[in-house]
Order: structure tokens, then sequence, then C-alpha cells
């Protein structure tokens, strides 16, 4: 079974969380949960976080030979769009792994409207095709 | 160290007879499977420090019959027909465990699984692996792969299969089904050979002993005889198939002194002997194509044209394009690339954009000393493959022809 990260792109159209009502707020965890609780029970789970918000991002860099790390606050500190999180399954098909992003990406934001959040899919590395 | 390990053996050789023995008492599948599981768990944790019991086999069965009696009265107050299922156990019918652990595999492959779910359970309940071994096999989290197992096996009850022997019509499917699950199987752990760690079960080994289970138990099927044939023909190619940094070696360029001259007279014999019998299967086509690369001394003195015809035969067989695509590969070596490279734009349609297309497209290119094009195909071949070991080989090979132009 092909394996995938669901990466979650937050993009800044639409209002910020902060400024959803706390019942938009607690209706969106619920779904995040759910979606996640299903993907385990269905046996596809391998692994979904949330990441921290883009002010404490780092860009590091290899600082040459017996330097410090170079630690920066990234080159795009003003970026609109900014990884979010991201689930890691485990699924029969590609098909299956766009519907699951499809689902993710219709996650509830103000007065209960799917937010349409982009989620990229990509497959991560396995074993290759035997040669027969 | 040896004590654990035949402990291992032991208990992974038992497993399908114990829980065969409580299948036909208890009839319920499911909670049967959990029971022996637990049992070979309680075993794998007394047996390496108090010593084998003196019936190893009698041992098991109790222990799962007392865990199975635990679940179902654990299970009573919420669920009454567990315990229906407990008082209207069938009559205990004497038949040997051969026949028991061929009836699990029907069981387990049944066609209604995913093969995903069929692979996991038949590993479990067959293989006698834990569900964290064959989690860590096919490297997702424990919970996972038991959710897995568990959705298998509640999909079993729901589809009414049941354990007996699949009745003539259903034969030729239910075999298909069991054939297609093994070979995955295999090439899970061929494929994974690279790299993998220590720990994890060795996925191709265990197809190889499930299927030659299969095959003692049901020698006269040819195709079960060519699936072990091809796994042991396959096999016997690993120690040439990776270099010193894992790196992948294709079949021309590998050092056949290294290859496993035991498993090659064994998959030759057998091969032989089912080819010797009636209508030919896609796993014999395929065995033979084996068959006769290993015969092969040297690259060059590949019998190419005898590959080119079990291709034509697997292709009518099988009406993959994959296979379409390594005919091309058979042609060029017996007709010239270019001959190859027309029967692969048959292919462009149904193989859009794989990375296999790319790649055989580049070595024919080369072969024809189309040293650009072939760099192209490489590299277009490297962007799009999804895994690591055949990226650093295509992208070593673009690397290889890009240079004198540099």
């Amino acid at each position: 079974m092909p394996k995938f990260l669901l990466l979650k792109h937050y993009s800044g159209d639409g209002a910020p969380m902060p400024e959803w009502t706390p019942d938009e707020i607690k209706a969106h965890i619920v779904f995040q949960q759910t979606l996640v609780a299903k993907l385990a029970e269905q046996g596809e789970l391998v692994g979904a976080e949330g990441l921290a918000g883009p002010e404490l991002a780092k860009i590091v860099t290899f600082g040459g030979p017996g330097a410090a790390p170079i630690v920066t606050d990234g080159p795009f500190p003003e970026a609109k769009e900014f990884l979010a999180g991201y689930y890691f399954i485990d699924v029969e098909s590609q098909e299956r792994a766009y519907e699951i992003a499809a689902e993710a990406s219709g996650a509830p934001g103000p007065a209960g409207a799917p937010i349409y959040e982009r989620i990229e899919v990509r497959q991560v590395m396995g074993a290759p095709l035997t040669d027969a | 160290m040896s004590n654990e390990t035949s402990t291992e053996d032991l208990l992974r050789e038992l497993a399908p007879q114990v829980l065969g023995v409580l299948v036909r008492r208890y009839g319920d599948f499911a909670t049967a499977e959990d029971a022996v599981q637990e049992a070979l768990l309680a075993a794998a944790q007394h047996w390496p420090v108090d010593g084998f019991p003196d019936n190893p086999r009698g041992w098991l069965i109790q222990t799962a019959s007392r865990r199975f009696t635990d679940h179902v009265r654990s299970e009573q107050a919420r669920r009454r027909r567990e315990d229906e299922a407990l008082l209207a156990a069938p009559p205990p019918a004497e038949v040997s465990d051969t026949d028991d652990t061929l009836l699990l595999l029907f069981l387990c492959c049944h066609p209604q699984l995913t093969p995903a779910s069929a692979i996991a359970l038949t590993l479990r309940a067959v293989g006698g692996l834990t569900t964290a071994e064959v989690a860590a096999a096919f490297l997702v989290p424990e919970p996972t792969m038991a959710r897995r197992i568990s959705r298998a096996k509640q999909r079993i009850k729901a589809s009414g299969a049941a354990f007996h022997k699949p009745t003539i019509d259903e034969w030729p499917d239910r075999l298909r089904s069991v054939l297609h699950a093994l070979y995955l199987v295999f090439n899970e752990g061929y494929a994974t050979t690279a790299g993998a760690g220590v720990t994890r079960v060795e996925l191709s080994a265990e197809a190889i002993r499930l299927t030659r289970l299969l095959y003692e138990r049901i020698p006269g099927e040819a195709e079960v005889a060519g699936l072990l044939a091809l796994m042991l023909l396959t096999d016997a190619r690993r120690p040439a198939r990776t270099g010193s940094a894992g790196e992948l070696i294709p079949l021309a360029a590998q050092d056949r002194s290294r290859w496993n001259r035991e498993l090659i007279t064994e998959g030759t014999r057998l091969i032989t002997g089912a080819l010797a019998q009636d209508a030919v299967g896609e796993y014999q086509a395929q065995a033979a194509i084996a068959a006769l690369h290993d015969d092969a001394t040297a690259a060059q003195e590949t019998d190419w044209a005898q590959i080119l015809e079990w291709y034509e035969d697997l292709e009518r067989l099988t009406c993959n394009p994959m296979v379409t695509l390594n005919r091309a590969v058979a042609l060029a070596m017996v007709a010239g690339p270019a001959a190859g490279l027309a029967l692969l734009e048959s292919l462009d349609a149904a193989l859009a954009g794989h990375y296999r297309l790319d790649s055989v497209r580049a070595h024919l290119h080369e072969q024809a000393g189309e040293l650009q094009a072939a760099e192209a195909h490489f590299r277009a071949a490297a962007a799009r493959t999804t895994s690591s070991a055949e990226r650093d080989y295509l992208t070593t090979q673009a690397a290889r022809l890009g240079l004198p132009a540099r």
C-alpha cells in the first residue's frame, strides 16, 4: 500500500481562526479529531499532527565547519500561506488519498461553511517495483 | 538464542493448526483468531523461560480455548449471540491439520477483502506473526495494523464466508485470491530488501513458507507450483540485486556467481514439472521467464527469443500493459531497439506518465546510441518514480549519459 503525506496549507483567505466564534472553532476541532479517529479506525492512519504557527518557524542552515548553525526567521516573514499540519496515511490507492484530502479540505469554518483548505498530496518514497 | 528461534518457528508452525481446531470447535473465526493470537503471545513469553510444555500443541489449544471462553463471557452482557455461537458449537469433526491450514488460507484471502487486509490477516492468522511484527513489516503503527486486521475479520463475518472448502465453481476465483495475496507479500519483501532493518520480519521468506504450505497441500495445482517456482527463482538473485550501499543493480550487471544455485535448481524443477501439466497460467509464464534468466551464465547468453515468446503468452493471459512493456525489452534484444521503441508507442495511453515507460525508453534509446534522448527519459523516469532506490539508480544513469556533454 502506498503512503502519502497530506500537507495542510493554511492560506490567508477567509477570516483567521481567532475571529471565529468559539462554537465555530469547536466544530472545526471536532471535525479534525473525528477525521483522525476515523482514519485510525479504518487502519489507514500512520500519523497526524498540527504544527505551531509560522511565528515560531525558523530556517536553519549549516554554519560551516566548526561554526554555529545559522538560524533565521525565514525568508518569507510576511507569507500569507504556511504549513498548518499534516496527515500521514497508508492507503490502498492514490484515489483514496485524494478522497481523504478532499474530505480534510472541507473542514468547517465560520458559519459551518467548508474552508476549502488547500491540501498538498505527496506520495512517500517506498519500495521499487520488482523486475519481472 | 537458538531456543528463542525454535520457539518462534514452532509457534508459527502450530498457529494455523490451533486456530483450525478452535474454529471447528466454536465456529466464531474472529474471536478464535484473537484467542489464538493471545495464546501465542503467552507462549512466546513463557516457553523461552520455562521450557517447552510436554505437548506444545495441546498447551496452545487449551490456552486459546480458555481465552476464547473469557472473550465470550465478557461479551455476553451486551452481545447475547456470541453466547449462542458457543452453545451452538458445531460437532467437532476429526479433520487433519493439513486441511485446516488450507481452509484458513482460503478464508483469510477471501475475495471480499482488499489485498492489504487479506495480507495482514493471513500473516497473523496463518503465518502466526504478531500484530506488532506485521505492523513493523509494513511500517505502520501497531494500532493501525490491529484495526486493519479486525476490520478484515468483520468483513469476513459480514460476507457470510465460512470455514469450509470452496465449491468447485468457487475454486478458481478463490485460489486466484490466495495466490495474489502471497505474491504481493513476496514482492513487498523482495522490493524492500535494501536497507531493511534486522527486526523486520522477512516477508519474502514468509511468503515462500506459506506458498510451500499451500503447494504441499495441493501439489496438483500448476499455478501454485508456478508461483512457488517464481518466488524461488526470483529470490535466488537477491544477493546480487543490490550493491554495498544498497543501490540497485540491474539484471544485466549482476554478479551471477552470487545467485543462489540451490534455489534455482529447486525453482527450475518445480516450473518444469508444472509446465508439463495442462494449461499455462500467469505465474507459470513468469516463472518460466525467471528460469530462463537464471539459466544464463552471462547476460549475453540469455535466451531472449524464448523469453519473448513467454511474454507474448503472458500478454495474452493478463492483458497487462506492464507485460507489454517487458515484452518491448525482450523484443529489442531479439529484433533491435527500434522494434522495441516502436512497440512502446502503443503504451503511451495506457501507461501515460508512468516512470517505468520512461525508464524502458531510456534504456532502448541508449541501446540505439541515441544518448540525448536516453538521458532525457532517464531524467523523466527519475522524477516520477516513488522509490528512492530507483530514483538513485535512474538519476545515476542520467548523470552518466550527461557527463560527456559537459
